[in-house]
């Protein structure tokens, strides 16, 4: 066997006339007898024998070289794989040094190698030069090579970009068909800004001009598509639109191909401009669908003819309503009828690629039907074939068919039928799945009953992965077609029976709400949540829901000595001690409501909550509440009783928290679901347009934060009925009225850097003070709206009224989730004699107020000091002091800012030193901070050194302001 | 439109990748194995199709290699099964009896006619002759028994002309047979 370092001469012959086939061009010095040999060859005279041999020969070569060059370098093991590689890149890396000039055979081949190596999974950081150097070839197979390395291995190094994009450049001047598309395919392939900024110019014009070969044409419509999708505004559509519309007619059925994708996403974006494309598309699809199955050569696939290119041209009548012109109307219909038609016809042949192909465009054909919506002869047509494929063999066609029924959504399907695949003959379960979104999707009032009944009892033999959608999918439904509420409450309480684990909090939650909301239906669930936990194992989440329900309404129920309250809460009890301390807990507000609900369980209940296993309790939270519970239940008289454990008030309608997580877990749509993870790390203060990093939660009332709807946002805040009166709508989430920011403001919020309470805004009619908390990375902040006139104020969703000089409360929970510069603002809008009034204040939540002191000693100080000394790590300031320069008013101030204030730490007994953590919610951030007053010049020196040049900066500048 | 393609044997190993948007080098890593991870588990009553992320795969098994085209969730199934069965069609003309070693050994060529096939994540070109292209010379395009008989389980053939129910048949045979991949 050859050695790979040395190929012989032959060998290397007989590689460059291979590489140089198929191209005119001056052969290079080869032993003569083989030139001969390839003349006669290409001559077709050379015997039958002879080039039976000479075919055998070149197989042999050709092993031999692919054995030497390639399988040496898979080793037995890893290990020796690796380290053979390592001895090539070793060998490769000294020829591309060597004095040596390499010829173009010898790169070819390294850089060919290298990019083996780099496929099977190794690192390759040179050999980017050669393979430039490649580009400039002459010869195919270098070019090539060339090409793909720098498709392969892109490298934003922009000095080779120069030199890529030029040779590029020459390549598509070349007017050689095969250069201009390996050009072609290369800028379609890396497809960068800087590829974009070259080529957008030149590209239209080879796509439209006369004298282009077919293949380049082709490349170069799908090139255009790439830099437009890059770079969008680098490729405006300029005169060339009309013409690339006309590429629609081209003789060439791959011109076609490409052209139609270009034109559809095109005309996504501008559909007038490419409008007249419609009429275009359809004589083309016309042509296609009646031709014979032969007409198209090439491009009839299994008898089928030209299925791709029918798919794109169905794909682009999508972007546009029916066409208005009857005429092209009119064919456009026939075509769709003899699609439909042909789907009836016997197959031509057996095979499955045959039935796929006239599937795909049978599919494609519903789909424009559905979209258009026009032609119900049609639509009745399209819905009986997707009946059909129901009821096919194949797996893919049912799965199709049940997913474009979902786009139909209409109940004139037999659910029947489709029931029948959501039982568990069905192998797949993304089938099954698409079952359940079809039944979904198809329910309304006049079904809901029995779609609901039919999802439960599959539920019962669901797959797991599905188990959880389903669940919600039937709490909707439930919810939004429920006439009769007992059913409702039926159906969710069979939910948690069937699938307790997959009820997720909000399901339960909601149908608490709904029990409260309507006091029609608040007996009957007494009852049944009653019936249902006499069951020996209940879950429990019908526990949760049984005790929130009857410590509300078990009184409605207590008069049948079956469920008398002696007898509702040894039930309850009796499940007690076999759940979660969540639950637990609940219950314990389930016995104290008893407790004024049934005066004669009192005692019993007293009993309990005095047992050592609650009063004891090593849990904090039920220990908490047993003694609280026993001691209210001792002291208060009914009255207060009555008063404190009043039945909940109604809750607020809003948007059931069941569809946001359904529409959470379904995901974004079509959005790129790869970029989640950024998007989740963006800034975002209650889904507003304010981008800032600390999010702000307002909790409407501490009551509704029971049922954990916290995060939930607040009801929709539209002007209010009521008039003449003050409204403090502060937790509106509409972006509309964003007032610029009070005057005054900014200075206050200054203030608020080293102290965390005191007035934030004031004017005649308002004062806003604020009161906050901080513990790392959350905070707590009260704000108290004053009203300052005498008028009424009403404010929503906070309480209904405010009355004169009186103030109101809100809570706003703070979380920072990473450092931010922009503090930020809250919108009040109010209406003051019927004008209103809107006032922006900044709330002073910065970056120091996250800060958790940290002490330290000297040594330890200066030590971490010193690793913090990168220049991006540290920022300096100085600036002249703006109050007088005491040193017990500075020192407070660095307290207050809320690092720690380190005494006997600097040798110069005149600095400040402080140190602490900055904390967000993924990381902490270590602070050192360091402030030398010069009290001639009345100048500070701060400097400040963190971990993050951010932080840094940031609170340099907060601190700078206040000296 | 499509995202990327891959063409992976059962043990993971990728044979081609071909990535239609920006992805950085972990993400690709990232979606390689993922997309291993969730086309090997389904059998072969399984439809051909899995949702993806927010995307779906096409994909399709010959022999122990599978063929994985990753779309936009609003695209056509089957035009895009079909487009894979097509490809390995061309290769299969192109490699006269196509193997996993070809892909592996002839990884340029492989390039080239993806290249001739799809461009920027569009179906470009269908017709079988036209996609091995104008610049192989006919006795590049077609050596015939190059491999050496029964070269192990990478010189398996992908019988690609062969109709569906055959297909799973073999498809299943060798998730049957527990040869160990070189490699």
């Amino acid at each position: 066997m050859m050695s790979w370092e040395k190929p012989s001469r032959c060998l290397r012959a007989s590689r460059s006339k291979t590489g140089q086939k198929g191209l005119a061009l001056p052969p290079p010095p080869r032993p003569r007898q083989l030139a001969l040999l390839v003349g006669l060859l290409k001559a077709e005279i050379l015997p039958l024998t002879l080039r039976v041999r000479l075919t055998r020969e070149r197989v042999r070569v050709e092993k031999a070289v692919k054995e030497t060059y390639l399988c040496s370098l898979l080793g037995k093991s890893k290990e020796a794989e690796i380290k053979r590689i390592n001895k090539e890149l070793a060998n490769i890396r000294s020829k591309f040094k060597g004095d040596k000039a390499l010829d173009g055979y010898s790169k070819k081949k390294y850089v060919c190698k290298l990019l083996f190596i780099f496929l099977l999974g190794h690192d390759i950081d040179f050999g980017h030069m050669e393979a430039v150097n490649l580009l400039s070839s002459n010869r195919y197979t270098e070019k090539q090579i060339g090409y793909l390395f720098i498709s392969v291995l892109v490298n934003s190094n922009s000095e080779l970009i120069r030199l890529i994009n030029n040779a590029i450049k020459n390549d598509l001047a070349s007017r050689n068909p095969t250069f201009m598309g390996l050009a072609l395919h290369c800028i379609a392939n890396v497809g960068s800004r800087e590829m974009a900024e070259a080529f957008a110019g030149e590209i239209p014009k080879i796509l439209v001009a006369g004298d282009t070969m077919d293949s380049a044409k082709q490349s170069a419509a799908l090139c255009l598509l790439r830099l437009y999708r890059t770079s969008p505004h680098l490729v405006p559509t300029g005169d060339w639109a009309s013409r690339v519309v006309h590429l629609l007619n081209d003789q060439h059925l791959g011109v076609v191909t490409a052209a139609t994708s270009l034109i559809t996403t095109l005309a996504q974006k501008n559909p007038d401009e490419f409008k007249t494309s419609v009429s275009l598309a359809v004589s083309r699809l016309s042509r296609i669908v009646t031709s014979a199955s032969t007409d198209l050569q090439d491009y009839t696939y299994y008898f089928v003819p030209a299925p791709w290119l029918s798919v794109k041209l169905l794909r682009l009548l999508q972007c546009y309503p029916p066409p208005e012109d009857p005429a092209v109307r009119g064919r456009l219909t026939e075509c769709l009828e003899t699609i439909l038609n042909k789907a009836q016809e016997p197959p031509k042949s057996k095979k499955v690629q045959h039935s796929n192909a006239k599937n795909a465009v049978l599919f494609e054909a519903i789909s424009l039907i559905i979209h258009h919506d026009s032609e119900p002869n049609l639509l009745v047509r399209a819905c009986n074939q997707l009946g059909q494929f129901l009821q096919h063999r194949e797996t893919n066609l049912r799965y199709l068919a049940l997913e474009s029924m979902c786009t139909l959504a209409s109940s004139e399907f037999s659910h029947e039928a489709v029931k029948t695949h959501i039982e568990t003959t069905e192998r797949d379960v993304s089938v099954r799945q698409r079952a359940v979104d079809l039944l979904y999707a198809m329910c309304d009032r006049s079904n809901a009953q029995q779609i609901v009944a039919e999802m439960l009892s599959y539920l019962e033999t669901a797959d797991y992965s599905i188990r959880e959608e389903i669940v919600l999918k039937v709490a909707i439904l439930a919810e939004k077609y429920a006439v009769d509420y007992t059913w409702y409450v039926d159906t969710i309480l069979n939910l948690i029976r069937i699938a307790g684990d997959y009820v997720s909090e909000e399901v339960w939650y909601r149908v608490i709400q709904i029990v409260i909301n309507r006091d029609d239906v608040q007996g009957y669930a007494a009852k049944t949540v009653f019936e249902s936990l006499q069951a020996p194992a209940c879950h429990e989440n019908l526990v949760k829901v049984g005790g929130y329900i009857l410590g509300e309404f078990g009184n409605l129920i207590a008069g049948d000595p079956r469920s008398s309250p002696l007898v509702q809460f040894n039930l309850l009890h009796s499940k007690f001690h076999l759940c979660s301390v969540p639950t637990r807990a609940l219950l314990l507000s389930t016995y104290i409501k008893f407790v004024n609900l049934f005066p004669e369980v009192k005692p019993t209940i007293q009993d309990v909550l005095r047992s050592d296993s609650q009063l004891r309790n090593a849990d904090a939270e039920l220990q908490q509440r047993a003694v609280e519970y026993l001691r209210l239940s001792t002291v208060a008289s009914t009255d207060i009783l009555a008063t404190v454990l009043e039945e909940m008030p109604p809750f607020p309608e809003r948007e059931s928290s069941i569809l946001a997580k359904l529409k959470k877990k379904k995901g974004p749509g079509t959005v790129m679901g790869l970029e989640e993870g950024k998007r989740e790390r963006g800034p975002d203060v209650n889904g507003g347009p304010e981008p800032a990093p600390a999010s702000a939660t307002s909790t409407p009332s501490p009551s509704a934060d029971l049922l954990g709807l916290g995060a939930v946002p607040p009801a929709p805040a539209g002007p209010p009925p009521s008039s003449g009166g003050l409204l403090v709508d502060v937790f509106s989430d509409s972006p509309s009225a964003v007032a610029p920011l009070a005057p005054g403001s900014e200075d206050n919020f200054a203030r608020f850097v080293c102290k965390n309470n005191g007035v934030l805004f004031e004017n005649q009619l308002l004062q806003i003070g604020l009161k906050s908390e901080f513990r790392q990375n959350l905070g707590r902040m009260f704000i108290f709206y004053g009203n300052k006139t005498s008028t009424h104020l009403q404010t929503k969703p906070v309480d209904p009224t405010v009355d004169g000089g009186a103030q109101v409360q809100q809570v706003v929970n703070i979380e920072c989730v990473s450092d931010f510069t922009e503090a930020p603002v809250l919108n009040i809008q109010f209406r003051y004699g019927g004008t209103f009034q809107n006032v922006s204040v900044k709330l002073p939540i910065t970056l120091n107020k996250f800060f958790q002191p940290t002490e330290m000693a000297s040594q330890d100080f200066f030590q971490r000091w010193k690793q913090l000394s990168s220049p991006q790590q540290e920022v300096q300031n100085i600036f002249k002091a703006k109050h007088p320069m005491d040193t017990e008013i500075t020192k407070a101030k660095i307290i207050g800012f809320g690092s720690a204030l380190l005494e006997e730490v600097d040798p110069n007994p005149a600095n400040f030193v402080g140190a602490g953590i900055i904390h967000t919610r993924t990381t902490q951030i270590g602070c050192l901070l360091r402030l030398e007053p010069n009290l001639q010049a009345q100048m500070y020196r701060l400097t400040l050194r963190t971990s993050k040049e951010t932080v840094s900066q940031r609170l340099c500048a907060l601190l700078s302001e206040q000296f | 439109m499509i995202r990327f393609i891959l063409i992976q044997n059962r043990a993971g190993k990728t044979r081609l990748a071909k990535w239609y948007m920006q992805f950085d080098d972990d993400e690709k890593q990232k979606l390689i194995e993922e997309v291993h991870a969730v086309v090997t588990v389904r059998d072969a009553k399984h439809t051909n199709f899995v949702e993806f992320r927010n995307f779906k795969i096409i994909y399709r098994r010959y022999a122990g290699l599978y063929f994985c085209i990753c779309v936009d969730v609003n695209d056509n199934n089957l035009a895009y099964l079909e487009a894979i069965h097509n490809f390995v069609e061309v290769l299969n003309e192109y490699f006269h009896n196509v193997c996993e070693l070809d892909l592996v050994f002839n990884f340029y060529k492989v390039y080239t006619v993806v290249d001739e096939m799809f461009l920027a994540g569009e179906i470009r070109e269908t017709s079988q002759t036209k996609a091995w292209g104008p610049p192989r010379s006919p006795s590049l395009s077609c050596p015939g028994g190059r491999h050496p008989a029964g070269s192990g389980p990478q010189g398996r053939r992908l019988h690609p002309t062969a109709s569906g129910p055959q297909l799973r048949a073999e498809a299943t045979s060798c998730v049957l047979s527990n040869r160990a991949v070189v490699v």
